[in-house]
């Protein structure tokens, strides 16, 4: 049979994904565990869901969560840090702490036959670690030293500018990893009270996924976590304030790097937290907008006029209202071009060029056909259950996830739009040339140039 | 364990494996072109990594961007370039597979009347935003560009980067990639994987179903080259940076040759973690350096095997060298201990496992399967990949050390604030890189 090369081939209906069966638990100490099943290969995923990351650093010491994370695996009882990742190596144990703005996630990964010494190693980072002077000492050099080089990372100084800009003072306001004046100033007192305060049973998650029986996977945890303890009058992480309403003063912001072979670009807003009803419609939208390849976005910056080897938009839902942000990096000439498409397609989307009845329907398909490929890992499964952990969402959140996608249609995606995208009082910041790139930015419209500090060291 | 695969060749000449695992609905399409950098020629750099870009603008019969239908479907796809090889890849809902597939031949058979001077035109400036966001405007980007150029003579196929020079990627001209297409892109230079929620007999009729007819193409000569340094070469590279940093590189064992998988260990149990002797070392006991990684670069020519280290600011680039070739010379003195290669073979093989965890993408078991195809013509070598790893002794180790990683035949690159060359390892010569 020969093919039919006028079409292309139709799809037949898209297989359910299969989800991962979730078993949830609760410890004595009131640890919460849950576990489920991964059988393609004989590995297993740990993951400890703390929730306090840096939006819990003291506004005066940002850096804290983060430095408290990168401190948990220097050691433990009478295991120096060598010896403790010595330990992590001899079971080829993939060991890793991510400090986000609401959450730590202490993880490992090792072959099913080393689960309990996995968890025993889990357990001595999490709850015991030494938290030494001077690990301190040279854990806070290299942090320094990290920082240093940092100023000199176009996306990192963007990240790091954009955050304050939008947020202020607001927790979210800061990069977790911190700053060198915060950082020069912190002690190891305050990284053991963060300790002490954040790391407790309650309202922690365990989450363990992979090739053994849940009863198995629940004995293993019981015996590494079950002992643990929070110390007295000891009550985890605080609220944090609602983000500020108001765009920043000016909406037009330069960190100057002299000659920059591009200029790295960011507009955004405070827009949505992770329990907004609008999250399944605003994934929709952003799909659309800049979430893929096809997107709007892309296509214009990059398939259409070449500024860029790729440009996209994201909301980063969070337990209060996260940012929405655009990003791309553009060939310095064409900043102000690129800005002016970048708006461009964040006004259409709202009202002038709506999201058609076509682009909606990709967008569905693509996020409820490609679901399946979301579960293929016992990484993969974790790090979706750590979501669900951290943000207190439905048991049947995996189940309702494709009909919920199903369910959003045009009038949804267009009041959405408006709801919650804001270009004419979106932040616009570019990391960049001010030489090459100030001149052609008044047809913008967008207000006075704010100069912030932060661009790194000099260029030839 | 394995990866289990079935393999045929269609009368035209393309190899097809197919690999079952049905423990998630999907399937990993992976398509590998024998061609890379090193198929380029001095002054035509770029091209065949500029070319991947094209393949993703269209074909005859379907003349717009690849990842609408694919993306729409639920699938994801990518593609990319080394000096050896281009790969292409699908993953995709099981019954998208044709999709896949359909659009995978059009452009292995049907490209070329759908290349034009505007596409052409638009992804060349695509590619340069992509060589100046990763390499012109990133710290320490241009590194590996200036040591390559000194490691390999001009006329050798891997003394440029893949991502090309600008002049070049400026002189290239559509009547170019129409060559290069025909000479390359053809069922007789590329090797098909189909990996995933699909049985086999199925798989082996749809690629024959598609990729049947198309033409084979003319047969392929494989590049061959040699290069050796005889002399230590100092090198300084100023750049925008806060801090220096030292590249050491030397010649290494070609990928799945001899001393290769040994090479591998030694970069393993001499910088890879905090219980690799030159972290625990340098970072951690004496406070040398903020950082410090090791690599053995394994490709179809040859390899090379790299240092890297950035200092501490109390402490200089001389400092580090010396630190560095003084427990690389105890390695090749005395070997590794036991207990030390015990541990790098529990890591070794437990990343075998992980390796087996999705079926596409980079590095799945679809790239896997073509990476051995397409390299040794033997798919199944899976096994015997991690038993050069586990039957390695700390002698074979020590050896391959001894054979490789010595002082006077290497390149040392300083990499140094702009103005600041005094940071250099004393007596290297300025280089630039455009």
């Amino acid at each position: 049979m020969s093919v039919d090369r006028t079409r292309l081939p139709v799809s037949g209906p898209a297989a359910a994904p299969r989800l991962p069966e979730v078993r949830r638990t609760r410890l004595s100490n009131g640890l919460a565990v849950w576990t489920a099943g991964h059988h393609s290969v004989p590995v297993v995923t740990v993951v400890l869901v703390v929730p306090a990351g840096a939006a819990q650093d003291p506004a005066d010491r940002p850096g804290l969560a983060s430095l408290t994370g990168d401190m948990l695996d220097e050691g433990s009882g009478a295991r120096s840090a060598i010896d403790m990742h010595d330990a992590l190596a001899r079971i080829g144990a993939q060991f890793d702490t991510e400090v986000g703005a609401d959450a730590t996630l202490v993880a490992i990964t090792t072959l099913s036959r080393h689960l309990a010494a996995g968890l025993d190693l889990l357990a001595d980072v999490v709850l015991r670690p030494s938290l030494a002077a001077g690990d301190f000492e040279r854990v806070r050099r290299l942090r320094l030293n990290r920082l240093q080089q940092l100023r000199d990372l176009a996306p990192f100084v963007a990240e790091r500018a954009f955050a304050r800009w939008i947020y202020g003072t607001h927790p979210y306001g800061h990069v977790p990893v911190g700053d060198e004046t915060a950082l020069a100033a912190l002690t190891l007192d305050e990284v053991r009270g963060f300790h002490a305060r954040m790391f407790v049973p309650e309202g922690a998650t365990v989450i363990a996924v992979g090739d053994a029986p849940h009863a198995s996977l629940v004995a293993a945890v019981e015996a590494a976590f079950g002992g643990w303890r929070a110390p007295a009058g000891v009550h985890g992480p605080s609220d944090l304030p609602e983000p500020p309403a108001d765009p920043p003063a000016g909406r037009l912001a330069l960190v100057h790097r002299p000659a920059a072979a591009q200029s790295e670009l960011r507009i955004g807003q405070v827009a949505a937290a992770r329990d907004t009803p609008d999250y399944h419609a605003l994934l929709v939208l952003n799909t659309i907008l800049g979430g893929q390849f096809i997107s709007r976005i892309n296509m214009n910056l990059r398939q259409t006029h070449g500024y860029t080897y790729g440009a996209r938009t994201a909301f980063d839902f969070r337990r209060r209202r996260g940012p929405f942000q655009f990003e791309s990096s553009v060939q310095s000439s064409v900043t102000a071009d690129a800005l002016r498409e970048a708006l461009g397609e964040l006004e259409a989307i709202r009202g002038p060029r709506p999201a058609t009845a076509d682009e909606i329907e990709t967008a569905r398909t693509a996020l409820t056909r490609g679901y399946a490929r979301n579960f293929e890992t016992a990484q993969q499964v974790a790090r979706a259950l750590s979501q669900l952990a951290l943000y207190g969402l439905p048991d049947d959140y995996f189940q309702q996830f494709v009909p919920r996608v199903e369910a959003v249609g045009e009038a949804e995606v267009l009041r959405v739009a408006r709801d919650y995208l804001h270009p004419d009082r979106m932040g616009i910041l570019i990391v960049g040339d001010r030489d090459v790139v100030a001149p052609g930015l008044a047809p913008l419209q967008a207000g006075p140039l704010t100069l912030l500090p932060g661009g790194g060291a000099a260029a030839s | 364990m394995n990866i289990a695969y079935t393999k045929h060749v269609l009368d035209n000449g393309l190899q097809v494996l197919v690999h079952e695992d049905r423990n998630c609905p999907i399937v990993a399409v992976n398509l590998w072109y024998h061609v890379g950098s090193k198929n380029e020629r001095p002054h035509h750099t770029g091209f065949a990594h500029l070319f991947e870009h094209l393949m993703f603008e269209g074909s005859a019969h379907y003349d717009r961007g690849y990842f609408h239908p694919l993306q729409q479907a639920g699938g994801v796809l990518n593609g990319s370039t080394n000096a050896d090889r281009t790969n292409y890849w699908e993953v995709v809902p099981r019954h998208t597979l044709e999709l896949a597939l359909w659009m995978e031949s059009d452009r292995m058979g049907y490209l070329l009347p759908a290349l034009t001077e505007a596409k052409f035109a638009n992804q060349r400036d695509v590619v340069l935003n992509e060589r100046r966001q990763n390499y012109e405007n990133r710290p320490y980007g241009l590194a590996s560009m200036a040591v390559l150029a000194a490691l390999y003579p001009a006329a050798h196929p891997y003394h440029w980067s893949t991502i090309g020079e600008v002049a070049d990627l400026h002189a290239a001209t559509l009547d170019q990639a129409h060559d290069f297409f025909r000479a390359y892109y053809h069922p007789a230079n590329a090797s098909l994987v189909i990996a995933g929620d699909v049985e086999t007999a199925e798989a082996f009729d749809l690629a024959q179903r598609y990729f049947g007819d198309i033409p084979p193409g003319p047969p392929v000569a494989r590049v061959s080259a040699t290069a050796s340094i005889d002399r230590e070469v100092r090198l300084l590279l100023e750049d925008r940076v806060e801090m220096p940093r030292l590249y050491l590189t030397w010649h290494s064992p070609a990928m799945f040759a001899a001393g290769d998988a040994e090479m591998d260990l030694l970069s393993d149990l001499l910088a890879n973690g905090k219980t690799s002797r030159l972290y625990r070392r340098l970072v951690y006991e004496r406070r040398l350096a903020t950082d410090v990684s090791s690599l053995q670069n394994s490709r179809e020519l040859s390899g090379f095997f790299q240092v890297v280290a950035t200092p501490t600011p109390e402490h200089t680039l001389a400092e580090l060298d010396e630190e560095i070739s003084a427990e690389i010379e105890r390695l090749m003195a005395d070997g590794p201990v036991e207990s030390e290669l015990e541990r790098s073979r529990a890591q070794v093989e437990a990343n075998f496992v992980y390796r087996l965890q999705t079926v596409g993408g980079f590095g799945g078991k679809s790239d896997q399967l073509n990476a051995y195809n397409t390299f040794l013509g033997d798919a199944g070598y899976f096994e015997r990949d991690l038993a050069q790893y586990l039957e390695a002794t700390c002698e074979d180790v020590r050896r391959a050390g001894a054979a490789h990683l010595a002082r006077g035949r290497r390149v040392a690159l300083s990499v140094v604030p702009q103005g600041r060359t005094d940071l250099a390892v004393p007596g290297s010569e300025r280089t630039v890189v455009s």
